[in-house]
């Protein structure tokens, strides 16, 4: 048995998990093998025609995008184009398939047994090399062929710890959940897609590792931290022990927050403020209401766009928000219009090929270019808003004209349904998101038009300091804490108060206890997060008084750095709250409270 | 149908290596002829680059091109200026 090894990386999701190890290793992709009935051949050729198909159209997209300074690896992915069509492996899979009346993929790595057969003649080093080419061509066939690997592995029988390279938003969704003890990746932070997932599902997760992939091996025994961000591979029956005790604890805590969850949400000098869910499963509705969300102040759609290959009708997006619209009243809803693009994308909408996608064609400047995709998103909502009350959100406005345009889009659509005589809110309420610094520096313009705004706090962290998240090499100057950012939502919350309407924060931000005092020092009426959240942020601002807070806010916007700023509110934390934020030790930066520490 | 044949050789530094490889089954691929390359009593298919690669033809080899089909001679004369200008390469 091997040593336990300790790896730090993000603690993403908080919970401990324990159990077999899933490795989703892409290039070490188990080929199926089953033997054809008479009937199924002729398809299964096609299947693997369009496989090729698929493969040939990649790597010539490959090569038209090829950067200036890699032309000359053009040749070589020429030649794998040839070797994509080659006798040797197109027409003798082919042959197999029908002859051996075996699957495409068992009969493509027949073709490509004999093929290293051949290479492995050669003597001339060089080419004899040229093999590895071959595979890396039969790779890309087997990687369509398998498409949807994720399928295969929901007939676990036993849960696992999933440990993967990334996963995708696509991967995600279609994981099914039951059989997941905790997600454990190379990439990612506190703010990539499986985190947020992972959080909003209670799954622990373990992100940023860096290379796990490459020391994990499917079905040995791992532990994965998500307070600390600890994974510890091959423990010790000691350190198994340890964390059962730290599962168990962890355990309790969380129960004895869930009973307190419905008090309501104000200070101890009585200042209220609405505490909502975000959520994008309908699954979820049971922990929003459980952990005692004020209502949903961020429904995300994409996953209704992301769970099938053709973009959902009106009908199926109408009776989602009819059901969460149903099942929150008389609590509110506010339904996010579709917000791709970016680093979001879903198979039934193309988009080119973006240098920037992030600065790009998404969220509301994709639907106001796509007229039909829109309708149909806008006219769900407005249905379903006879079934509660529904608010609508649009992501990414940066500027007056755009909101014009949609407020425009939505009276037409409202006339419309008005001339067939389909019933909905004639007031409904329309907010935008504020997440691009542009739409800050217009705040009070843009207040005038809509009747509320919801800070995504984790756009607007990244298009104000020039982050992507998502980069490893720069994650970490990713910084609510920067002073530009604080000013940012400062701004934001007077010149929405200013015109008498109120503002939310939706992002990452919100759902962070230690940064309470500082969202209620700025104003914010509304903060809305992952479900799993809510009990913490409760607990804080029951916990805390306003006017401190105020206090605390007046001096930390005197700060000319994070460091500091983090220092002032440390300082406070500690004073407040002396068994949570424990100074001395050094907890702070991870946000966990006292369960931030081992 | 017309069988046409014209002997090469392979004057590059580095041989039939990959990039000629994919260059010669690019060009023969452009014709409707069927196409060989043939070394001594070898004869693989000349369309096939993972067959050309496999034949191993290192600098110096002395080859015959064989083609059979309506632009046979095309096809031949074709390949041979591709081998003679040395695959447009310089090594």
């Amino acid at each position: 048995m091997g040593e336990a090894k300790v790896i730090k990386g993000i603690g993403a999701s908080p919970g401990i998990a324990i159990g077999p190890a899933f490795l989703l290793d892409r290039n070490q992709q188990k080929v199926m093998k089953y033997h054809l009935s008479e009937h199924e051949i002729e398809a299964e050729k096609i299947r693997f025609r369009e496989a090729v198909d698929r493969a040939e159209e990649d790597l010539r997209q490959l090569i038209a995008e090829l950067p200036e300074e890699l032309h000359e690896h053009t040749g070589i992915l020429e030649s794998h184009l040839l070797m994509l069509r080659d006798s040797m492996v197109f027409d003798r899979t082919l042959r197999f398939i029908e002859s051996e009346r075996i699957n495409a993929e068992w009969a493509l790595n027949r073709s490509l047994d004999e093929i290293k057969l051949l290479f492995s003649r050669v003597k001339d080093q060089y080419l004899r090399e040229r093999a590895e080419d071959v595979k890396y061509v039969v790779k890309r066939i087997h990687d369509i062929l398998s498409g949807n690997h994720i399928t295969n592995f929901n007939n676990l029988d036993e849960p696992v710890v999933l440990v993967a390279r990334d996963l995708s938003p696509a991967d995600t969704v279609q994981i099914n959940q039951e059989n997941i003890l905790a997600f454990v990746t190379d990439m990612g932070s506190r703010t990539s897609h499986t985190a947020i997932l992972a959080r909003s599902l209670g799954i622990p997760a373990v992100v940023g590792l860096e290379d796990i992939t490459a020391r994990v091996l499917s079905s040995s025994k791992i532990i994965v931290d998500g307070i600390s961000g600890l994974v510890i591979l091959d423990p010790t029956p000691e350190q198994v022990r340890q964390y059962q005790a730290k599962k168990e604890d962890y355990h309790k805590y969380r129960l004895d927050i869930v009973y307190n969850s419905h008090l309501p949400a104000e200070s101890m000098d009585g200042f209220r403020v609405k505490v909502k869910a975000n959520m994008e499963l309908i699954e979820e509705l049971p922990s929003v209401i459980a952990n005692g969300a004020e209502g949903v102040g961020l429904l995300r759609t994409e996953f209704l766009y992301l769970r099938q290959k053709k973009l959902p009708s009106e009908e199926e997006l109408f009776s989602a928000y009819k059901e969460v619209a149903e099942r929150l009243a008389p609590y509110p809803v506010t339904i996010r219009t579709l917000d791709i693009g970016g680093d979001k994308f879903v198979s039934s909408v193309s988009l080119g090929e973006e240098l920037n996608p992030v600065l790009g064609l998404r969220a509301v400047r994709l639907c106001l270019s796509e007229p039909e995709l829109f309708k149909t998103q806008i006219r769900a909502i407005l249905r379903a808003s006879v079934y509660g009350e529904v608010n609508v959100l649009i992501p990414l406005v940066s500027g007056v004209l755009e909101i014009l345009q949609v407020k425009e889009f939505i009276e037409t659509t409202k006339a419309e349904l008005r001339e067939e005589g389909v019933e909905f809110d004639p007031n409904i309420k329309v907010g935008i998101m504020i997440e691009v610094p542009s739409a800050v520096m217009v705040a009070d313009l843009l207040a005038k038009e809509v009747d509320f705004f919801s800070i995504g706090t984790n756009d607007l962290i990244q298009y104000t300091l020039a982050i992507d998240r998502v980069n490893e090499a720069v994650a970490h100057l990713y910084e609510p804490l920067h002073p530009g950012v604080l000013r940012m939502v400062k701004k934001t919350v007077e010149a929405a108060h200013a015109s008498g309407i109120e503002v939310a924060m939706c992002g990452e931000m919100a759902g962070e206890p230690m940064y309470v005092p500082i969202l209620l020092g700025l104003g914010l009426d509304e903060l809305s997060m992952n479900p799993i959240d809510i009990p913490r942020i409760k607990r804080m601002i029951r916990s805390i008084k306003h006017q401190d807070c105020i206090e605390l806010v007046a001096s930390l916007l005197d700060e000319s750095t994070a460091v500091e700023i983090r220092e002032t509110l440390m300082a406070f934390l500690y004073r407040h709250f002396p068994d949570d934020y424990d100074l001395p030790l050094g907890r702070y930066g991870d946000g966990q409270g006292r369960w931030g520490q081992q | 149908m017309e069988t046409f044949e014209i002997e090469i050789v392979i004057n590059n530094r580095l041989g039939l290596h990959a990039r000629p490889a994919t260059k010669f089954a690019q060009l023969a691929s452009t014709f409707e002829s069927a196409i060989w390359l043939k070394k001594g009593r070898e004869m693989v298919d000349g369309k096939s680059i993972l067959e050309v690669l496999t034949l191993a033809c290192p600098k110096g080899s002395s080859l015959t091109v064989v083609a059979q089909g309506p632009d046979a001679r095309e096809a031949v004369e074709a390949l041979k200026e591709l081998v003679e200008k040395q695959f447009g390469e310089f090594d």
